[in-house]
């Protein structure tokens, strides 16, 4: 397949993205790391009039660290955020989710922005940014804005931001002492979209567990803060009945969509399976 | 006595990895012509519909460089075809237009044609065609194909059954009732395809000059397609040359003819230019002939001992809409009932085979052909016997293969074996599995709730069919190859075959057999083929068999050659022939071996200095043969695989630890390309087994015809696949090979469903439908433990 006919642009700062944005809108489609979007021209499945490539704008590369937050670059490669020693050192749930991000080729050309701003719900960083309480800076000709990861996401490939507004990046806190991460996927294949995971984000006490985030990517059309789930390991000693509660609240959380790869209880099924283990790992880990 | 330098049975790298190494692999789509146009088709988004009307009017006004040719337009210069065979009487196959003409009936079929100065415009172009539909009803749930309700795929044929038949003895029945121990089960094998690394590649170039057609594409016979473009386009057969250049792999795929292929051609014969065609991955799917497809019941029954008393089996293959031309869709499933169990000694055996039409793609040959189906579900019958008899699995298989003096013997499925040796297969592959220490590990690791399986099976490869088969079924399918070998003027040796080089290394173990023949090395001898204006004619690369047939015309070539030139040294030496051999590049006295004339002096003299030699010599430096198997219907390769397993019964995860396999390909040419062969037939049978599967809704809509949803394994899932050999060469032939392309895929799938089992039995769950998923893992455990 052949992509149709569009015009293509490689601006060479911001603000010129940012104006042809506010002049094309929907019309106009961000080229980052284009491995889903081309793709996606390929098959026709869409027709963009004008790409925007953005891969010459430095200031939406590079990770950085300062003031207990990790700020991540648009355009910063997966296989970057993989090899990153700041990612590493304060992103524990990144650095471990990063190898199930697709395969090696895709991870040298797709970008941490491109994977939060597609939003598809299969994805690993939409569901870490959840769990970690991310904050996405949205940037327009007028301005900037936050959005928590929370709010951010819509449903399928739905986000927040509107048509004029380019992500420029990703602020995420640092873990804090006491606290652990623990991540877990199922795929059919190494690298592929997951049929179940989960992202599990806490302080841990000996075995107790406080302030306990819970997210799920794979289950439903949008990452998914399990607030239940959550609550119900909250200031508990981790334990075989508290884990069995955990994993009862989930199915009040989570709502999955079935496919012909897995069915929604399936799904369920996986997402308990997962967490109870990822949780048991993250108790142990101490 | 000097023996020839002996290139045969070395493990050789090939040639022609380096060359694809360094870049310089040059497939259909890399190359280059002048004035070429590109096609992209209209195809059929239903599953079944009447078309009302086309019209290219919108396609033209979008891209005016644009040409739509409906199925009407090439209907008039190409006949339909029919998939029939002389043979099978009995089994119906309706005419197929190359490209649709007033109904589809599947969705992807061609509707038009469309060319444009770029792919992109063509497809621009395509895209705007305006076809009018009515939609019919569709039969596309399997299994349900030949239920009284469903939608006749072809209403003129009154139903959708394409064929049936039963085979056996006719006393099974009598036999289950009796056996100490009857096990059955209900197996379902899903529709898959070859997925081939390269597409269909097509580029036709008919000169209205001369009147000639030539083809290059990406072919796996392209004697087939000279053959089919001639009687179809009314091209005089001489005056069409099909080329096939560097091929990413065929795996069956390609070895059939394709209605959108043959419009290609039409439309360069219309339009006297070339027109390139290239299969998109997404189309591939939809238009690529599909394989398996196929629900089986069978019950088994043995005694206390565990010895067979007698099976059935009851076969449902489902097709698509057509078979394809001068291969029987119905392939599928006779293999299957002919082969299931075909290794082992039994006397009562009873079949059934169903093939019905759905409206899905053409069925046609994908690797191993019903084999992989006929080994799951003997070899699952065979396991679960054995624990209903209270015996090991591999003791159980060793009681009951076929006994050395039973040979040549034909069994009650009808396959005619001259010998196997699944024992000493058997035996190597439990040494290098350390059967009974997996066995004692399996036993602890489940004490601390870890499941870990084992699956053995036992194959057989159906190989290099010969003209028994494809000759009464009036198909223009040659089983026949022929090769060319000629000693250059500097000592070095060319030879040219009919066999296709599809990327499994043929063409190395060719030069390997003319060496060895020759006395030189292999590096020495130059091997092309690829051309039907200047190859000797022949069959193709499918069913295993570019040794066994291509190879065998290759060593007689060269043995003739052989001949020729020790009777141009003796008459230089004038010495007596007999008492000559060749060896390290010369001719050597045969008691000695000591050399007396170099073959670059033969080469020399014989074709430069006619003028040196005695009056009355001619030398004949060049020597054609062909070979076709006339003294078996094909070569029966054997082999067992062995499957080491973990399944996680929580996430219904397997993950795959080890695989061995032990195989009897006859005489080996090269190890390391029968490895080579053996382990990527493996990995597409891991992919038949855990992955591949196309999706269809009721409609008839494919749910993953892309590589994000359709599975196949990657690397990185893998096992180790450790290979060991057994040699038992076949008598008919000097060079004594038998095919090894399929014994991988054919064993694969059964080592692994039976370790899964092996590893759910404590749960008393079963999985019988391949691929198996995590869900199905997942259902299955769950269904044993309700009460």
């Amino acid at each position: 397949m052949k992509a149709p006919r569009f015009a293509y642009i490689r601006p060479e700062s911001l603000d010129e993205v940012l104006e042809l944005l506010a002049e094309h809108g929907d019309d106009a489609r961000i080229l980052a790391g284009g491995q889903s979007l081309m793709p996606t021209l390929n098959m026709r499945l869409s027709r963009p009039r004008l790409l925007i490539d953005i891969n010459r704008i430095e200031e939406l590369k590079g990770i950085s660290f300062e003031d207990g937050t990790v700020r991540i670059g648009a355009l910063a490669r997966h296989g970057e955020v993989m090899t990153s020693s700041i990612v590493a050192e304060h992103l524990p749930m990144i650095a471990e989710a990063m190898p199930h991000v697709a395969h090696v080729a895709i991870r040298n050309r797709g970008t941490f922005g491109g994977s939060i701003a597609l939003a598809d719900p299969a994805a690993e960083l939409p569901a870490c940014a959840v769990a970690l309480g991310a904050e996405f800076v949205l940037a327009n000709k007028r301005g900037r804005r936050n959005v928590a990861a929370r709010s951010f996401f819509n449903g399928l490939y739905e986000t927040e931001r509107a048509d004029d507004e380019l992500l420029v990046e990703t602020r995420i806190p640092a873990i804090e002492s006491g606290y652990r991460s623990s991540f877990m996927e199922l795929a059919r294949r190494h690298g592929d979209f997951a049929l179940a995971g989960v992202c599990c984000h806490a302080r841990v006490d000996g075995n107790v567990l406080s302030d306990v985030r819970l997210a799920y990517f794979g289950s439903e059309d949008r990452p998914r803060f399990a607030d239940g789930a959550s609550a119900a390991a909250e200031g508990k000693a981790w334990s075989e009945d508290v884990k069995e509660a955990v994993k009862t609240a989930l199915g009040d959380d989570l709502d999955p969509i079935g496919n012909f790869h897995a069915s929604a209880a399936t799904r369920l099924h996986l997402a308990r399976v997962l967490t109870g283990r990822a949780i048991d790992r993250m108790v142990a880990a101490g | 006595m000097a023996e020839p330098e002996g290139a045969v049975g070395r493990s050789l790298p090939r040639s022609g990895a380096r060359r694809l190494a360094f870049g310089r692999g040059r497939y259909s789509d890399d190359l280059r012509f002048p004035a070429l146009l590109h096609l992209a088709f209209v195809r059929s988004p239903h599953a079944h519909a009447r078309i009302l009307g086309i019209d290219p009017a919108p396609a033209v006004a979008a891209v005016p460089n644009a040409r739509v040719f409906t199925g009407a337009e090439i209907a008039e210069i190409c006949a339909p075809w029919q998939g029939t065979m002389d043979h099978l009487p009995t089994m119906v196959s309706p005419p197929q237009h190359v490209v649709a003409v007033d109904r589809v009936a599947w969705q992807g079929e061609p509707v038009a044609a469309v060319v444009a100065a770029s792919r992109a415009e063509a497809e621009d172009a395509a895209g705007e065609v305006a076809v009018e539909w009515d939609p019919l009803p569709a039969a596309a749930v399997r299994d349900r194909t030949l239920d009284e309700d469903v939608a006749l795929v072809h209403p003129e044929l009154g139903s959708n059954l394409c064929f049936s038949t039963t085979i056996g003895t006719g006393n099974s029945e009598s036999a289950l009732d009796e056996a100490a121990h009857v096990v059955d089960g209900r197996f379902s094998f899903s529709r898959h395809s070859g997925v081939p690394l390269e597409m269909r590649t097509v580029i036709a170039d008919y000169d209205p000059g001369e009147g000639t057609l030539t083809v290059h594409g990406s072919h796996q016979s392209p004697w087939h397609q000279q053959d089919t473009l001639s009687r179809y386009l009314g091209i005089p057969e001489h005056l069409v040359r099909v080329v096939a250049p560097d091929i990413g792999g065929g795996f069956g795929i390609k070895l059939h003819v394709y209605g959108d292929e043959i419009a290609v051609s039409a439309v360069s014969r219309i339009l006297g230019r070339p027109v390139k065609y290239v299969v998109d991955r997404m189309e591939a799917f939809v238009s690529d002939v599909h394989a398996r497809d196929q629900a089986v019941m069978a019950r088994l029954g043995v005694d206390g001992d565990g010895r067979i008393r007698g099976l059935s089996v009851d076969a449902l293959t489902s097709l698509g809409a057509y078979g394809s031309l001068g291969r029987p869709p119905i392939s599928e499933g006779m293999m299957t009932i002919m082969m299931a169990a075909g290794a082992y000694a039994n006397e009562r055996y009873d079949a059934r085979l169903r093939v019905a039409f759905q409206n899905k793609p053409p069925s046609g040959m994908y690797r191993a052909v019903g084999q992989p189906i006929a080994c799951a579900v003997a070899e699952q019958l065979l396991d679960w016997a054995a624990h209903a008899a209270g015996i090991d699995p591999v003791e159980l298989r060793r009681r009951n293969y076929w006994s050395d003096e039973d040979y040549p013997l034909r069994t009650p499925g009808g396959l005619a074996i001259k010998r196997l040796s699944p024992r000493r297969c058997l035996d190597k592959l439990v040494g290098m599995m350390g059967y009974d220490a997996l066995r004692a590990q399996q036993a602890e690791l489940r004490k601390t709730g870890i499941h870990r399986g084992i699956g053995v099976a036992t194959f057989l490869e159906m190989t290099s069919v010969g003209p028994a088969y494809y000759g009464p079924s009036g198909a223009h399918i040659s089983t026949q190859d022929g090769a060319t070998v000629r000693l250059e003027p500097s000592g070095t040796v060319r030879c040219v075959t009919s066999v296709i080089e599809l990327g499994q290394g043929t063409h190395a173990a060719l030069a390997q057999i003319v060496a060895d023949r020759l006395g030189v090395a292999a590096s020495d001898v130059r091997v092309v083929g690829g051309d039907t204006s200047t190859t000797p004619y022949g069959g193709g690369a499918w069913a295993s068999r570019g040794l066994t047939i291509g190879g065998e015309a290759v060593w007689r070539a060269a043995e003739g050659l052989r001949a020729n030139i020790l009777e141009l040294a003796g008459s230089i030496l004038q010495a007596d022939p007999s008492d000559l051999d060749l060896a390290r590049g010369a001719v050597c006295d045969r008691g000695t071996g000591e050399p007396r004339i170099a073959l670059s002096e033969i080469g020399r003299i014989g074709h430069f200095r006619h003028d040196t030699l005695p009056p009355g010599v001619q030398p004949e430096l060049a020597v054609t043969r062909h070979y076709v198997p006339d003294a078996a219907p094909f070569a029966l390769a054997n082999g067992v695989q062995g499957s080491s397993l973990e399944v996680d019964v929580e996430t219904g995860e397997v993950r795959l630890l080890d695989h061995w396999v032990v195989e009897d390909c006859g005489r080996i040419v090269n190890p390391l390309l029968v490895e080579e062969q053996i382990r990527g037939g493996v990995v597409q049978g891991i992919g038949g087994a855990l992955f591949e599967e196309c999706r269809y809704d009721e409609d008839g809509q494919m749910l993953n015809a892309s590589f994000v949803d359709y599975l196949v394994p990657m690397a990185a899932g893998l096992p180790d696949i450790h290979v060991g050999h057994v040699e038992t060469p076949i008598e008919e032939t000097a060079l004594g090979t038998k095919g090894a392309g399929e014994a991988g895929t054919v064993g694969a799938p059964a080592a692994i469903m039976l370790a899964v089992n092996d590893a759910l039995r404590p749960l008393g769950a079963r999985v019988t439908s391949l691929p198996i998923t995590p869900e199905s893992i997942l259902e299955a455990v769950a269904a044993a433990e309700r009460p």
